[in-house]
């Protein structure tokens, strides 16, 4: 297992076809944490919010003076373990996503290229306490961007890295396919522009591609593209 | 496991990930016929990677079906192997990479058995770790005692110095005649003072081990200050004549309290010692088998905490229980913990032991 100039993680396999896992960078890991805090952020305000409004009996947010214990029992303390627990009960849930990791196209996964054991995971979150000095998780962004794989505290001491998830990667087109795609580029100019307008958007959703530019140039484009397994 | 015993699975399949190899015209329609072929292939990439998702969610339809996915990983990685030298910049091999990257997800995942693994930590490994942190332990115990000596010493030649360690309020009180601790029921209810206490502490223990991490510096300041402030605010107490009354508020839920926060303190040394002297050579993976084996004691440091936590809020602060009681309490939770983790509690008899 290495890392090769920052980009991938080299895993071996029982193959003899390494596994190459693209490492995500600082960008990607904040982005993730963002949409991530304002989840549990709504999540904590959400309960807080429902829960006082129960417990005071009308609409109001406000803290009892002399807060008693069902105070604490029902609306703190639910509230605080949603927002501490948050990343360490859905890396679990998720194997090693979150919802802010899932869109940010990010998973965590231990260095042998698997999805991270209980233990990493509590490991991980608890050296949070570390990551997160002074403010705004300054130890852990500074490490995150001085280290080769871009990893902060919590990852060195758990032993595991973000990596793309590439879950957009789309199966190439089936040779029979392929030829459909070259008849309909070769009869282009043939056809009325609706029909060949309708034909390239069905094609091109068969292999999960969304004509987002509709204009008749972009669609041949794309379907020329697709002919030529999207050679880049 | 050793990947390279198992590296013929595949005879011949190339390993390099990039740079086409340079053709003639003859390899250039040898290339050409193999990229055909290869694209004929993508049905079968689709289904193993639909299986390889579904498994990953545990939806396995049969025994023949998980299995399959062991055929299926060769198969991409064999795939894989061509379109990196055939395609290297094309759609099919970012799909082949992701495709491979799940099956191996997939098949390494190890098997999910909550019950059993929090049984075996908390019989086995726990114990175990307790074991091998002896040494930590004692000389997080030993600056722990020291420096609470230091503390008492301090205070009781240098009352002034009591500034340093405690709250204006904390002197005043004490000043006056009073235990900050007295009437502590009166203005919080037990449930909640258990719950920030155990909070508080769990908390202080948390950083004791991260703060290993600088070299185990962090962790020897936590302990030496924690140990400061116990011997300072005794000291100060002895001085007013209060010091009998704060040692009954302590001793129900000190012994284990105290001694956790040696026991985290001991796990985060043992962080700070992998860094620095590396046992395994490189410095970094030192520090990660270092930190995923002391952890674990952090876990029983927070179900202790838990339990301090509540005596310290129900029965520590009431007037009612005699010393003998606090005693009984303190002393034997403490023993409780001691036998949990030197492993006498949770040892099983050698005929159910199973094989060495």
């Amino acid at each position: 297992m290495s890392t090769h100039g920052a980009r991938d993680l080299i895993i071996d396999s029982v193959t003899g076809v390494e596994l190459a896992l693209p490492i995500a960078g600082p960008g990607a890991r904040c982005y993730a944490f963002l949409i991530d805090w304002h989840v549990r952020a709504i999540l904590f305000a959400a309960w807080y919010a429902v829960a006082a409004i129960i417990y005071n009996g009308r609409w109001s947010f406000a803290a009892p003076l002399d807060p008693d214990a069902k105070w604490f029992m029902f609306v703190v303390t639910p509230a605080a373990t949603l927002y501490f627990l948050y990343h360490f009960v859905l890396e679990i849930a998720m194997h090693g996503r979150t919802p802010g990791k899932r869109l940010a196209g990010v998973r965590l996964v231990s260095r042998d290229g698997g999805p991270p054991g209980v233990g990493a995971l509590l490991i991980r979150n608890v050296f949070r306490l570390v990551d997160s000095l002074p403010v705004l998780y300054g130890v852990g962004l500074v490490v995150t961007l001085v280290t080769r794989e871009h990893v902060r505290i919590g990852d060195m001491a758990a032993g595991t890295l973000l990596t793309y998830d590439r879950s957009e990667a789309v199966p190439p087109a089936h040779t029979s396919e392929i030829e459909l795609i070259r008849e309909l580029l070769l009869r282009w100019h043939s056809l009325e522009q609706a029909a060949r307008h309708d034909l390239a958007v069905i094609l091109l959703s068969r292999h999960g591609i969304d004509a987002n530019d509709p204009a008749d140039a972009a669609l041949r484009a794309q379907l020329d593209a697709l002919a030529r397994d999207g050679h880049k | 496991m050793s990947t390279d015993a198992l590296r013929p699975a595949i005879p011949g399949a190339p390993t390099s990930t990039d740079a086409p190899v340079p053709s003639t015209p003859s390899t250039a329609a040898r290339d050409q016929a193999l990229k055909a072929a290869l694209l004929q292939r993508s049905p079968i990439w689709k289904s193993a990677d639909d299986r390889a998702k579904r498994l990953a969610h545990g939806r396995a339809k049969d025994v023949a079906d998980a299995a399959q996915l062991a055929d299926d990983y060769r198969l991409l990685a064999h795939d894989l192997a061509r379109a990196r030298r055939l395609m290297p910049r094309s759609r099919t091999r970012d799909y082949l990479e992701a495709a491979y990257a799940r099956a191996h997800s997939t098949l390494y995942r190890s098997a999910w058995h909550p019950g059993a693994a929090l049984l075996s930590l908390f019989r086995d490994e726990i114990p175990e770790v307790t074991r091998g942190l002896a040494p930590h332990i004692a000389w997080a115990t030993a600056i722990f005692v020291l420096t609470a000596f230091a503390g008492y010493w301090m205070v009781h030649t240098y009352p002034e110095l009591i500034g340093l360690f405690a709250s204006p309020d904390l002197v005043a009180t004490v000043e006056r005649g009073h235990l900050w601790t007295e009437g502590i029921l009166n203005i919080v209810p037990s449930s909640v003072l258990s719950l920030q206490i155990l909070t508080n502490n769990i908390v202080v223990s948390l950083f004791a081990y991260c703060a290993g991490f600088v070299f185990g510096l962090g962790t020897l300041y936590i302990l030496g200050l924690n140990g400061l402030t116990l011997g300072a605010v005794f000291a100060f107490s002895a001085l007013h004549g209060l010091d009998a009354g704060l040692f009954r508020f302590i001793v129900p839920h000190g012994c284990v309290e105290l001694s956790v926060m040696c026991l985290s303190g001991a796990a985060g040394a043992a962080v700070g010692e992998a860094l620095v002297r590396p046992p395994h050579g490189n410095r970094m993976e030192s520090f990660r088998m270092a930190a995923l084996r002391s952890g674990k004691l952090l876990i029983a440091c927070a179900v202790l905490l838990v339990g301090s936590g509540l005596i310290e809020g129900y029965v520590s602060p009431r007037h009612d229980i005699p010393l003998w009681a606090r005693l009984v309490i303190g002393i034997g939770y403490w023993l409780l913990m001691v036998a949990y983790l030197t492993g006498q509690l949770t040892r099983r008899s050698s005929n159910t032991a199973g094989p060495p």
